[in-house]
């Protein structure tokens, strides 16, 4: 399995990656762009709008109808944000002729209607359509505004607006309500007529069908797309240190039977040259998984919260602690989260716990070759950092990684920001760390 | 073992019964680096009084589910989820009200993460320290649970629906419900639903299905035991023990289910049943149903809109929902198109392409290992094979599917629960 680039068109790369594994294809489009407050939103809503409506197919029952035909293709909306880049556009999986009675290959019709939801929309006078554009936004609202009903991501996504609060990061992937609600058809569409012209986009398809038979296919679904002068300036800006000496501390109230702590760091110096494998095992060692210090020893041996696990973000250099407890248990379980790091930063790592660490890391890594899915986040995110690398080539590395390599991260960790949500209703504010 | 080709969705399926009754199935797959295995019991949440050597046992709430969490503890003093994740590999477990499974996906060490999974899972071992400990646990488990809007909706549904079936209270049970529990009564459900006579094992990976065989019939007991009898008291009415129920927590806009229970085929009507519940499902209210777009245009419905045929502990509940300013609403136009349907049939076009779309569908869900081998292995228990459902597809009829929602989504069969938001300023 060898992944092949090629540009189609002026800033349109096609990452081809030939299997013969799977009983469905997928390709996937996303337009890349600079994350930022003014933008985020009308981005995000974009491919939602477009997925409304074809200039051929006019609405919902139309277009689902035609991927009724096409073998239950699939085409959703996606929008990511990978460090400081907002990827939308869209993820298509659909069946392999090999599966489908006479043999019919989809291919082309499907990279047809993708192409016709990219650039052909149902338009009035050359504009989207207000109805779609408004039920959408007020849709998008309403995701926007419902982060708040699952608390768990929801303490993560306030924790990284704090700690990130002079960063374009803090915008989210689906952009600021403030930003969205202020959306208008007219300025939507021409927003996304700016964006057909200037923002670089990658492709990315995975099947059987040879590189040929997909780049013509999607050549010729693309023809009428405009290019303009490529944006090619966008990146991530990460920054290194914590934003002030002391950790803030950041605390808010609702109505929760269970408190979410959230303890955000930077990665720090590490990131001048970030070593993934190493990160990826630090990490594995540190809080993600069952033989992580922070499962076995905050949740089994002290049951000081439900869970405790970190996330780490390689591309904006961060690492978030994240764990559900009981309110009286707010200051034991941050202790014991500290000490856990400073357990790490002294070298207190045991033979088992590195290879298990590097093992969990490695088998991840394989285990995603055999996912569509995630071997499309995989190469996007590759596209975009420019890195080379396999995922089994990189397993391989992650099992080799050393515990001086975890250690010397783990010394680089900074923290920043520290978030708590409690219980009730009273008014809290800004207060510093102790 | 028995082998049979599916030819259509390219694959093989390998069965055998052991002599001690477990039952077995392997899905080779050659090139894929990942391997999954589930151990299964046919023993949920539902499953709280039984027949036990003649004599009738009664549980408190949770059991099942706290017997998931507390089988990962070894004699040794060992925690089998360590040692799995120690191994490179993934392990995990689930309880629903109808089938306890156990699990692990892995790349490396394929043989050896089997036999502890084998082990593990046969091998009781509780204390009454080990007990109260996990007690405290899994009540934040459950305080977490009474803060999610999903569990309050589903539940509230089921209460609405079943009069007295034991699949209305939470697989997890409540905090003074699983105060009552002991290591005794973990030793009596261990014994009762964990014999391999009541459990199955299916694997999926490039695997040997004549070593797995010889794998299972090593590492698990060799005696054939008579399995419990489930008692789920007697059977259900057709009809909702009440129409609408509706509670605020703190979530951004109305969530709603509206739901209706079925009554369960039997024999080879099993598949069939479920096939045409899911096809009828789609056909009224799939996202390319006039019903749907016309709801999702005049913004009564939005994208998380969906739908499931949930046939779990002799129970079949038909499910529909997402979030809406007006769940009513979406009731009564959902009470219309089902009697629009009833007196003009369904557009026999509109079906052949809804097959099209189901197929095209099972063969996504084919890649995926959990959901092939727990599809398999809840087949196994209801009796019927889930490779079968592509291939059946085909016979299924539109008139079968108008017959399904006319009797079974009938306006007095229908209850609808709701979670209206509270005032959740963000302070």
């Amino acid at each position: 399995m060898e992944l092949s680039r090629t540009e189609l068109m002026p800033g349109v790369w096609l990452s081809y990656l030939p299997s013969k594994k799977f009983k469905t294809a997928c390709l996937s489009l996303s337009l890349l762009t600079q994350l930022s407050r003014e933008t985020a939103a009308m981005n995000a809503l974009i491919p939602y709008v477009l997925r409304r409506g074809t200039a051929r197919y006019g609405d919902m029952e139309a277009l689902s109808t035609r991927l009724d035909e096409l073998y239950g293709t699939a085409i959703e909306p996606v929008v990511r944000r990978i460090g400081e880049i907002q990827c939308t556009g869209f993820y298509v999986s659909f069946p392999e002729a090999a599966f489908l009675p006479g043999g019919q290959d989809v291919l082309r019709p499907v990279a047809s209607l993708l192409g016709e939801l990219l650039l052909s929309p149902a338009t009035r006078g050359g504009l989207l359509l207000p109805g779609y554009v408004d039920s959408e936004r007020e849709k998008l609202l309403d995701i926007i505004r419902g982060r708040i009903n699952e608390k768990r991501s929801y303490a993560l996504f306030r924790c990284i607006e704090e700690m990130c609060c002079c960063e374009d990061f803090a915008v989210g992937r689906l952009g600021g309500e403030a930003e969205c609600q202020a959306i208008h058809y007219q300025k939507l569409t021409k927003h996304y007529r700016k964006l057909l012209q200037t923002c670089p986009i990658e492709l990315f398809y995975c099947g059987r069908a040879p590189e040929k038979q997909v780049i013509s296919a999607l050549k010729d679904a693309l023809v009428p797309l405009p290019r303009g002068e490529i944006d090619d300036g966008i990146g991530t800006e990460i920054r290194m240190n914590a934003l002030e000496a002391q950790p803030r501390f950041v605390e808010e109230a609702l109505d929760v039977a269970q408190g979410k702590l959230v303890i955000g760091f930077r990665l720090g110096e590490c990131m001048e040259e970030p070593d993934l494998a190493s990160l990826y095992v630090f990490n594995a060692a540190f809080g993600a998984g069952t033989t992580s210090k922070l499962f076995v020893n905050v949740r089994e041996k002290l049951s000081l919260c439900y869970y405790a696990s970190s996330l780490l973000d390689v591309h904006k250099g961060l690492l978030l602690v994240s764990s559900g407890i009981e309110f009286d248990k707010f200051e034991a379980a941050k202790a014991e989260i500290f000490a856990q790091l400073e357990a790490l930063r002294h070298g207190d790592l045991t033979k088992e716990e590195l290879a298990a660490a590097r093992s969990g890391v490695a088998s991840d890594l394989r285990s995603l070759t055999d996912s569509q899915g995630e071997l499309e986040g995989y190469y996007l995110a590759q596209a975009l950092d420019g890195d080379g690398c396999s995922p089994l080539e990189l397993a391989e590395l992650a099992e080799n990684v050393t515990k001086e390599d975890v250690v010397r991260i783990a010394n680089s960790l900074e923290c920043d920001l520290i978030y708590f949500l409690k219980n009730g209703g009273e008014q809290e504010g800004e207060s510093d760390a102790e | 073992m028995q082998s049979k080709q599916y030819p259509g969705i390219g694959e093989t399926l390998f069965s055998a019964v052991l002599p001690n009754g477990l039952q077995l199935q392997v899905v080779p797959k050659e090139g894929f680096s990942s391997y999954y295995a589930v151990f299964a019991t046919d023993y949920g949440g539902a499953h709280r009084r039984f027949v036990l050597d003649g004599r009738t046992v009664d549980t408190p709430a949770g059991v099942a589910h706290f017997l998931e969490h507390k089988m990962f503890d070894l004699p040794s003093g060992d925690n089998a989820l360590n040692l799995l994740s120690a191994n490179g590999a993934d392990p995990n477990a689930f309880t629903s009200g109808g089938i306890t499974c156990y699990y692990f996906q892995c790349t490396d060490r394929f043989e050896e993460n089997l036999r502890l999974l084998l082990h593990f899972v046969s091998t009781p071992y509780f204390t009454a320290e080990t007990v109260q400990k996990e007690q405290g646990i899994i009540g934040q488990e459950i305080r977490m649970g009474d803060d999610d809007p999903g569990t309050a909706i589903y539940y509230n549904l089921l209460g609405l629906l079943y009069a007295h079936h034991p699949i209305r209270d939470k697989v997890a049970g409540t905090v003074e419900s699983i105060a009552r529990i002991t290591d005794r009564t973990l030793y009596d459900c261990h014994k009762a639903f964990y014999a391999p006579s009541n459990m199955c094992l299916v694997v999926e990976g490039d695997v040997d299905p004549e070593r797995i065989f010889a794998i299972a019939q090593e590492e698990l007991p060799q005696e054939k035991a008579e399995p419990p009898k489930a008692d789920f008291g007697p059977p259900e009415g057709p009809l909702p023990v009440g129409a609408v129920r509706r509670e605020a927590m703190a979530v951004s806009a109305p969530q709603f289910y509206i739901g209706a229970k079925i009554v369960p085929a039997v024999g080879d009507r099993v598949l069939r049943q479920r096939l045409v519940a899911q096809l009828a499902l789609r056909m009224l209210a799939g996202h390319s149903s006039p019903f749907y777009a016309r709801l999702y245009a005049q913004g009564l419905l939005n994208r998380d809109f969906d739908y499931e045929a949930d046939f779990t502990a002799g129970t079949g509940t038909l499910i529909l929902g997402g979030e809406s300013a007006e769940p009513l609403q979406v009731l009564e136009e959902l009470k219309r198109e089902v009697a629009r349907i009833c007196a003009e049939g369904l557009d026999e076009k509109r079906f052949e392409r809804a097959k099209r779309a189901s197929l095209g569908a099972r063969l996504r869900g084919l890649e995926d290992f959990d959901n092939v081998c727990i599809s398999l292995a809840m087949g196994l228990f209801d009796g019927y094979c889930a490779l079968d459902a592509a291939g059946l597809l085909e016979s299924v009829t539109a008139e079968e599917c108008r017959a399904f929602l006319c009797e079974n989504l009938a306006p007095e069969r229908l209850a609808i629960s709701i979670i209206d938001p509270i005032d959740t300023k963000r302070t």
